[in-house]
């Protein structure tokens, strides 16, 4: 999301200037003209933009609720149900606070130390007005900052509330409602702008990145390992079964997760115009395939295609396609998709018990490893190639390495300030819930109240 | 008098309280229980984590009758809730001691 291009702007008009004093029938107007030009360098929203970016904004806030909470609210067991709604609601509430107070300015302003994080110009949303503007990918194409920065707290929202996951069923309300609030300010505001803010340095140094492969998924996927690990397993796991309570909530989550993530995806492009589309058709293909290659992959080694293979698929496919959404061809989606949602499954259903790890929902599972995966693929299914839409000086090497270098720093950044964080609040708060709650069910003991009765 | 009480599949539930109807069955209790035989269960299969299901859901249905009519009933039961599959159930005949009707005071047969 590319927001600085002031300066192309100018150029824009000076070379406009240049071609009507190369044109001697229109020099004549050249003083209108160049009065125009002026006026126009202060560009107006166009309606159709702002119109999508304003729709792409709320479906993502219905992939977080309750999207990601159905669908995370039916893979836990009866007597966790309400946490996880109580969780997920709860985030989405921190990160438009946090956002709107200082989120937003952290990430998406000039800064003193303008590589990793910005300023504090824009706190409590200081100078954003109805009339301030965000640039988008199209040199003289803006849309309100105000729609801008909405679009981005929706993002923040999720990302927090994705990292749940790995701690269901044994986490502290308390401890997740302080977690978030430092880590959307610590780990996530500098992420995004270091990938998505020109002067950030993975910006500059040309890292793709065009709907949240590392600002999101790898980052919420590596805070969620770094926790689960923190945590430890829950009490009885993994002898005691732990089957999820209801894969119809889990197939309804999935559903508004995936309708959602067109506005995730294609909202990204800041724009209405046929790159957006692009994404749109990209948001189809690679969880379709996705969903697929999960479900034939367990069908092969387990015997039985399951519904909950078939979800996470398309989870995995949703995630790996993310960072190439608009970068991808359709064809390069769908093979990035199911690459993606094969590595996702190895991790799943083989590593993850080689390991004897509790993550709980898998985010790290899904959302970390088809993030990484997509992020470094999006260097060779950008590939004009491959049709992928390239980028200026493309070489295939030269790209996949720049992405390595984006996916080692997300994985860093965010796996020692989580850890960080995880630690801070472990010795204050306490991270994890009384061995009587975790059987009894956080439902009852921490929140008084049961998502069923009868 | 005799507890008849049977441990059946549960879709099978209709067949049965209709053979026992015929063969004059007064009337059946059925609760819904959990438990396991020699089936031991059955194995899920959750994102590659197996889990066997020890107990699995059946029905339990319980008949009060005359003594003499206790074999016919159990004959009933063993032909209307067979499947020949693994995981069909069991029937346990119990000595019953006393019945009273509430709402009357009847004892014994008569308040069957």
């Amino acid at each position: 999301m590319k927001t600085a291009n002031k300066l192309l702007t100018g150029l824009g008009i000076a070379a406009g200037f240049g071609l009507l004093a190369a044109h001697p029938a229109l020099a004549q107007d050249a003083v209108n003209l160049g009065a125009n030009a002026v006026t126009a360098s202060e560009p107006v929203p166009d309606k159709g933009d702002t119109t999508w970016m304003i729709i792409s904004t709320m479906v993502v806030m219905v992939m977080t609720v309750p999207g990601l909470a159905l669908f995370y609210g039916g893979l836990v067991r009866t007597k966790n149900m309400l946490s996880i709604l109580t969780q997920v609601l709860a985030i989405l509430c921190v990160g438009c606070i946090v956002w709107i107070f200082w989120g937003y300015s952290l990430a998406f302003t000039d800064g003193a130390n303008n590589a990793v994080i910005g300023g504090l110009s824009k706190l409590f949303l200081a100078g954003v007005t109805p009339a301030s503007t965000a640039a988008t990918f199209t040199s003289g194409v803006v849309i309100p900052e105000y729609i801008f920065m909405a679009f981005q707290m929706t993002f923040a929202a999720i990302t927090a509330a994705l990292v749940i996951g790995s701690l269901a069923e044994r986490i502290k309300f308390g401890a997740i409602l302080a977690f978030s609030v430092l880590w959307l300010t610590i780990v996530y505001a500098p992420l995004a702008h270091m990938v998505w803010w020109s002067g950030g340095f993975l910006f500059d140094m040309g890292a793709l990145d065009f709907a949240g492969g590392t600002v999101v998924h790898i980052n919420a996927g590596i805070a969620g390992l770094v926790g689960a690990l923190f945590l430890g397993k829950r009490i009885g796991f993994p002898k005691e079964p732990m089957p999820p309570h209801s894969m119809v909530m889990t197939l309804i989550g999935v559903g508004l997760v995936w309708f959602g993530w067109f506005g995730f995806n294609a909202g990204s492009n800041l724009e209405a115009t046929g790159g957006t589309t692009l994404a749109i058709v990209n948001t189809f293909a690679a969880p379709a395939s996705a969903g697929l290659v999960w479900m034939f992959a367990e069908w092969a080694t387990r015997g039985k295609p399951s519904l909950l293979g078939l979800c996470s698929g398309v989870v995995a496919g949703l995630v790996a396609v993310t960072p190439a959404a608009g970068l991808a061809g359709p064809v390069g989606a769908i093979a990035l998709g199911a690459i993606g949602s094969l590595a996702a499954f190895g991790f799943v259903g083989y590593a993850k018990q080689a390991f004897g790890l509790d993550d709980s929902l898998d985010v790290f599972g899904i959302h970390g490893v088809a993030g990484i995966v997509g992020s470094i693929l999006t260097g060779v299914f950008v590939s004009p190639d491959l049709g992928g839409v390239g980028v200026k000086d493309y070489s295939m090497g030269h790209q996949v390495v720049t992405q390595l270098i984006a996916v080692a720093v997300a994985i860093g950044w965010s796996g020692i300030l989580s850890a960080i964080l995880y630690f801070i609040i472990d010795k204050t708060i306490g991270l994890r819930v009384d061995r009587e709650t975790e059987i009894e069910g956080l439902d009852l003991v921490s929140h008084g109240e049961r998502a069923y009765h009868g | 008098m005799k507890l008849v009480i049977a441990i059946i599949k549960p879709f099978k539930l209709q067949e049965v309280r209709d053979a026992l109807s015929a063969v004059g069955a007064q009337g059946l209790t059925v609760t819904e229980v959990k438990g396991f035989g020699k089936q031991k269960g059955q194995t899920e299969i959750y994102r590659g984590a197996e889990y066997t299901i020890n107990l699995l859901p059946k029905l339990k249905v319980e008949v009060a009758c005359a003594t003499d009519l206790a074999g016919r009933i159990v004959e009933t039961i063993q032909s209307s809730a067979n499947t020949g599959t693994i995981g069909d159930g069991k029937i346990f005949v119990l000595d019953l001691d006393q019945a009273v009707r509430i709402r009357t005071g009847e004892i014994g047969e008569t308040a069957l």
